[in-house]
């Protein structure tokens, strides 16, 4: 195999893996943190408005992990550096 | 299929080179400077004020109350920097409902503009607040060993700001491209509603970090 097809399977495979299994860890605590949103909504219902902006803050948070592995997919999909090096370099040759 | 707005370039000379953020971020500059003066006109204090008027007091009245419940004891002095930053990614994120429209906010580009603008008010902030003895002792808080982690936390903070604004704007605008090519049209319709959801919520996210940020910084006196 070439470097041309190295470099696209090992682009494509790291691309899926990285956003399926970057997702799982976000997901997993975001429901953790929603939930004890909603105990302690259930709790004091007077703190609502403290309670669901410090949610929400909170979920932001946590969503950037998902946001960086979408990126790093996103990179290698459309903006793969080594990808476009290596085709510059066979398009030259 | 252009991975940001950053690589459609509209006119260029020499190394000058004008794209479609620049000149995107330079309407929405004037959308939101010369609303505020049109509006801002004749503005009255009796009963009975004109409803753009309210609309931009219920604006300012909700940026103080927010950045108060932060935490910092004199809002007026944070308030025109927060609040121009909330305003300007929310009405960058809002105008993606105007049809293509591709929101600077979705180039790494602007992202990092805004929270490099972070990054320099944030010492600002805190040495005119507490001092530059007093900030800088707030590295050291609450031992000498965090002062590295202190540090790298600064810069992490700042990258996380960029990236996650970044990765927000532009996941919204990918999904609906890709959704448009396989899908009839109401499900683009469905992720264009979420897209707008989400993009307020990033811009009441960076604002709220970026109050919390000065507000350790300048926490430091009271302690």
């Amino acid at each position: 195999m070439d470097t041309l097809t190295i470099i696209a399977i090992a682009s494509i495979v790291t691309a899926g893996l990285t956003i399926g299994i970057g997702a799982i860890g976000p997901a997993l605590g975001e429901g953790r943190a929603v939930s004890s949103a909603l105990t302690s909504l259930a709790q004091q219902p007077d703190a609502a408005s403290s309670i669901t902006r410090t949610l929400f803050v909170g979920l932001a948070m946590i969503e950037s992990i998902a946001i960086y592995c979408f990126v790093i997919s996103i990179i290698l999909i459309f903006a793969n550096p080594f990808w476009n090096h290596a085709i510059s370099q066979a398009g030259g040759r | 299929m252009h991975l940001s707005s950053d690589q459609v370039i509209l006119w260029q000379s020499g190394f000058v080179k004008l794209n479609l953020t620049i000149v995107t971020t330079w309407a929405l500059m004037l959308l939101l400077a010369g609303g505020s003066a049109f509006i801002t006109r004749r503005l009255s204090t009796s009963i009975t004020i004109s409803r753009w008027q309210s609309v931009l007091e219920i604006i300012v009245t909700m940026a103080r109350q927010q950045i108060g419940e932060v935490g910092l004891e004199k809002p007026e002095k944070y308030l025109p920097y927060i609040a121009t930053l909330f305003l300007f990614i929310a009405t960058s994120n809002l105008c993606t409902i105007i049809p293509g429209y591709e929101p600077p906010t979705g180039s790494l580009s602007t992202t990092a503009a805004l929270a490099l603008s972070v990054f320099i008010a944030v010492p600002l902030f805190g040495i005119a607040g507490s001092g530059l003895k007093g900030y800088l002792k707030s590295y050291i808080d609450p031992t000498p060993i965090m002062l590295p982690f202190n540090i790298i936390g600064d810069f992490t903070r700042t990258m996380a700001l960029a990236v996650r604004l970044f990765g927000n704007m532009m996941s919204g605008d990918m999904i609906l491209v890709i959704l448009l090519t396989i899908s009839p049209l109401i499900f683009p319709v469905l992720m264009s509603i979420l897209g707008l959801l989400t993009g307020m919520v990033q811009a009441y996210i960076f604002s709220i970090l970026a109050t919390v940020y000065i507000a350790a910084a300048t926490r430091t006196r009271e302690k």
